[in-house]
Parts: structure tokens; C-alpha cells; sequence
């Protein structure tokens, strides 16, 4: 390839940059926070529930992400298909137009989050039972109830002892985004695997493999930086 | 007046008996201090008034209100919520593991809770508790970390906390057990001087020597139970039992 077409293929992968970022975006927006209500729900008291949240936990964590996807991508066109459904059921799926554009957005989204937020919710859960117990009671001594117990003691503490594990997580979906190319979805390795078969050249992937190690660099530093920040006590 | 009346409590965790038959009543101004083997239920006594464990029978009246009560039908139940929580504003907890609040510095610490629950504002509880932390002479600690302290400064740091809320009784659990032999006195002289002060104080404690020295009434509780009762003169002296003077032999020897 000329030095021509590398920048050319580069200004286009630089294009697509941007979906993938925007399901890296979306998908931490939303699975951080259902990855704690899920942690929470999966040490309720109530076993039901508990059971529950550990069922979820483990076909998320046991099954292949690329398949969350795809699953999630063709369920609703070919639920629509059958006839026998609960009319709720029916209801529901007709609000969704599967010709819309976003259609694909929101079902990639749908499974990276639901996907994470198992991952996400396993991190905060390891790291809420490794607050001492003491830090409860000091706070139950004060008179403090339980949402200020959580809010302002324990949930600070759990924030510090997650972030290392919570980076690696969030690095490893950098990467995953990559996935969203199975249900055909546009983004950098879906275009770089046209870019290679349009000039039968690998240099396109080294340059959509850079995007890649140039974004997991920018969150390393960020991820140390929030360590070292929150070392101001031991 | 009493400021606090246990009568008859008892704690099983599962089908062992942690607490029998316990019963004694701390007047305002009284310092208790409580001596025993390890393993003889001190600790889950304080737990059980301070409302960390739950008590499987008997009475417990804290300031004149019930907290723990037989009802018409025999059964043991606790005060309402709100009445629980009044009670525990009337008593001050110091840990053995201090339990500092680590990403908290020691002014933060102590301003919390007045600040969340008595909703205090915050200018003026930072005043009590640079008041406060003088009084631990530990004013010029108020922006250090838990853990860039000793663990006697950690200490004189959670007895401040305990105080910060206007406490009417302070209950230790072990305050030197956790802390090297020479930071113990700085500890012991803090409780002296509250002790002073008229402060009521129940104290779980080893240090024999102490006990003696600032207590009023000693509790001697083995396997569950109160083994002997009364004042510093009398089990240290001869007219204790034969078991409080085997315990406290063992003591005068080290």
C-alpha cells in the first residue's frame, strides 16, 4: 500500500472510531450502574432473589459474548415471527421497529451491558465483603442508619479497593467492542476487514490495531492516575 | 439515678449460652469495670446494650427507657426503631480496632455523625471537635489520616468521635487490648481524666492494675455468667471469692 492509501484508510477507521466509542461509552454508562444493583441484589437477604441474580451472573459470565450479541440482535425479529405469545409479550415486541436505525445500536447495547454488568457486579460485590465488619458497627455506634452507612462509609472504601479491578474490565472492553462486528454493526474492525479485503492488504488491521493499544494506553494512565488519587489513605 | 438497669439478660448464639442470668445497674457518675477470662462473654455483654448482637432474653433500661422488655406474654422484645435509636444516641461505644473511618481525616471523623444525624451544621461541629481533640491533645492531628497515626492517637481519636455525639454513658471494649504496652497509659490517663470529669463508663478491660484504680464497681464474669460483684476494695482484697482470687493471682505474678 501506498502512503496515500494508508492515510486514506486511516482517515476512514478514524471515522468509525466514533461507534465504537459510542458503544464503549454507553455500555459503561449503563452497566456500572446496573453492575452494583446487581451486586447488591445478589447479597439480599432473600434467597429468591440472591438465586436469582446468581443464575443471570452465570449465563452471562458462561456463555460467549458474541453470542449475548447476536442473540440479542435477532431476538425480537424472530419472536415477532410466532404466533402463540403471551399478548403482553406481543405488545411489548410490536413497540419495537426493527427497521429503525438505532435498532442495532440498542440491541449491541442491550447485551455488552447486560454482559458487563455481571462482570462489574461481581468486582463490587468482592469488594463490598472486604470492608471490615468494624466499619459497620463503628457507624451503627454513631446512630447512623443504613443508606448513611453505605453512602458515606462503606460505598467510598469499596470505590478505592475496585479501581484496579474495574480497569482491567474496562480495558478488556475496548477491545470486545470489536465483537459488535458480528451482527454487522459499523466500527473500526468491521471497516478494517472491508479496508483489508478492498487492497488485499494486512495493513489495515495494524492500523485498527493501533486504535485499539492507543485507547487501552489512554485508560491505563487514566486507571493509575485514579489509584494514585484515591491513595491518600491506606 | 440509674443510668442503666440490666436484669436477667441472656445471649445464645445458636445452642451455645454466651450470657446468663446477667444483671447489674450502673448509677450516673459510676465507673464498672468489667474483668474476666477471654471468652467469658464481656464483650457480648457491651454488643448486646449497644444493640450490635441481639439479646435472646431479659431486661435492659438505658437512662430510664426501655430498650429490651418482657411483654405481657413473657416474650423478650425490643423498643421501637425510633426509641432504639434515641437509646443508642445515649451511649458512646470505643472499640478494641478503634474502627476509624480510613478515608476520613480525624476532624471528618469525629464531624460525621454530628453532622448526619444530629444534623448539626458544620462549622459548629467542627468546633466541638477541635474542642474535643485538644482535650485528647491531639489539635494539631485534626487533617491526618487514620493512617498516618499510632495506635494510641487512633484511639484518643475514636474516644473524641464517641464524645462528639453528647454521649450520657461511654462504653470501652478493650480500648489497649490492640495497642503496644507503652501507648496503653495515654489511653487509661484519657478515661482517668473522663472518669474525673463524672463521666459514666462501663469498660471492658485486662488492665488489672487500672481497673483497680478508676473503677468504682468491678464485674468478674466467667463462662457467661457474673462470677463476682462489687467494689475494687473488696475482690482485690480478701473477702473476694476463691475463683476472684485464683483470676486475679495470676495477674499479680506477671
Amino acid at each position: 500500500m501506498s502512503a496515500e492509501e494508508i492515510r486514506k484508510v486511516f482517515m476512514i477507521l478514524l471515522k468509525y472510531l466514533v461507534p465504537t466509542l459510542k458503544v464503549f461509552g454507553f455500555t459503561l454508562l449503563y452497566s456500572i450502574p446496573l453492575g452494583m444493583i446487581v451486586a447488591l441484589l445478589k447479597m439480599c437477604r432473600v434467597k429468591l432473589i440472591s438465586w436469582i441474580t446468581n443464575i443471570y451472573i452465570l449465563i452471562m459470565r458462561g456463555t460467549p459474548l458474541m453470542l449475548q450479541i447476536i442473540v440479542a440482535y435477532y431476538a425480537v425479529p424472530m419472536l415477532k415471527q410466532s404466533k402463540n405469545l403471551p399478548g403482553f409479550l406481543n405488545n411489548m415486541l410490536s413497540a419495537v421497529n426493527i427497521q429503525d436505525e438505532s435498532f442495532m445500536f440498542n440491541a449491541v447495547i442491550v447485551a455488552f451491558t447486560l454482559n458487563y454488568a455481571a462482570y462489574f457486579a461481581e468486582i463490587f460485590r468482592g469488594g463490598i465483603e472486604s470492608i471490615p465488619k468494624g466499619q459497620y458497627e463503628a457507624a451503627a455506634s454513631l446512630s447512623m442508619n443504613k443508606l448513611q452507612t453505605f453512602f458515606h462509609i462503606i460505598l467510598p472504601q469499596v470505590v478505592k479497593r475496585v479501581v484496579p479491578a474495574s480497569a482491567n474490565e474496562i480495558i478488556t472492553l475496548v477491545k470486545d467492542t470489536s465483537l459488535a462486528n458480528v451482527v454487522a454493526y459499523a466500527e473500526i474492525t468491521m471497516k478494517a476487514k472491508q479496508q483489508m479485503q478492498n487492497y488485499s492488504s494486512l495493513i489495515p488491521l495494524f492500523i485498527a490495531g493501533l486504535f485499539y493499544f492507543v485507547l487501552a494506553m489512554i485508560l491505563t494512565v487514566i486507571s493509575a492516575a485514579v489509584e494514585k488519587k484515591l491513595n491518600y489513605y491506606k | 439515678m440509674a443510668m442503666l438497669e440490666v436484669k436477667n439478660l441472656s445471649k445464645s448464639f445458636g445452642s451455645t449460652e454466651v450470657l446468663k442470668d446477667i444483671s447489674f445497674t450502673v448509677e450516673k457518675g459510676e465507673v464498672w469495670a468489667i474483668i474476666g477470662p477471654s471468652g467469658s462473654g464481656k464483650s457480648t455483654l457491651l454488643r448486646c446494650i449497644n444493640q450490635l448482637e441481639k439479646a435472646s432474653g431479659g431486661e435492659i433500661k438505658v437512662c430510664g427507657k426501655d430498650m429490651l422488655i418482657k411483654n405481657e406474654k413473657g416474650k423478650t422484645v425490643y423498643a421501637p426503631p425510633s426509641v432504639l435509636r434515641d437509646i443508642r444516641l445515649n451511649i458512646g461505644l470505643v472499640f478494641q480496632n478503634f474502627n476509624l473511618f480510613p478515608h476520613m481525616n480525624v476532624l471528618r471523623n469525629i464531624t460525621e455523625a454530628p453532622v448526619r444525624v444530629l444534623k448539626k451544621n458544620r462549622s459548629e461541629a467542627e468546633k466541638t471537635a477541635m474542642e474535643l481533640l485538644g482535650k485528647m491533645g491531639l489539635s494539631d492531628k485534626a487533617k491526618a489520616y487514620p493512617c498516618e497515626l499510632s495506635g494510641g492517637q487512633q484511639q484518643r481519636v475514636s474516644i473524641a468521635r464517641a464524645l462528639a455525639l453528647n454521649p450520657e454513658m461511654l462504653f470501652f471494649d478493650e480500648p489497649t487490648s490492640a495497642l503496644d504496652p507503652e501507648l496503653t497509659g495515654e489511653i487509661l490517663k484519657v478515661i482517668k481524666e473522663l472518669a474525673a470529669e463524672g463521666m459514666t463508663m462501663v469498660i471492658v478491660t485486662h488492665e488489672m492494675g487500672f481497673a483497680r484504680d478508676v473503677a468504682d464497681r468491678i464485674l468478674f464474669m466467667e463462662g457467661g455468667v457474673i462470677a463476682d460483684e462489687g467494689t475494687p476494695e473488696k475482690l482485690f482484697g480478701e473477702n473476694a471469692s476463691e475463683r476472684t482470687k485464683q483470676f486475679l493471682q495470676r495477674f499479680k505474678n506477671n
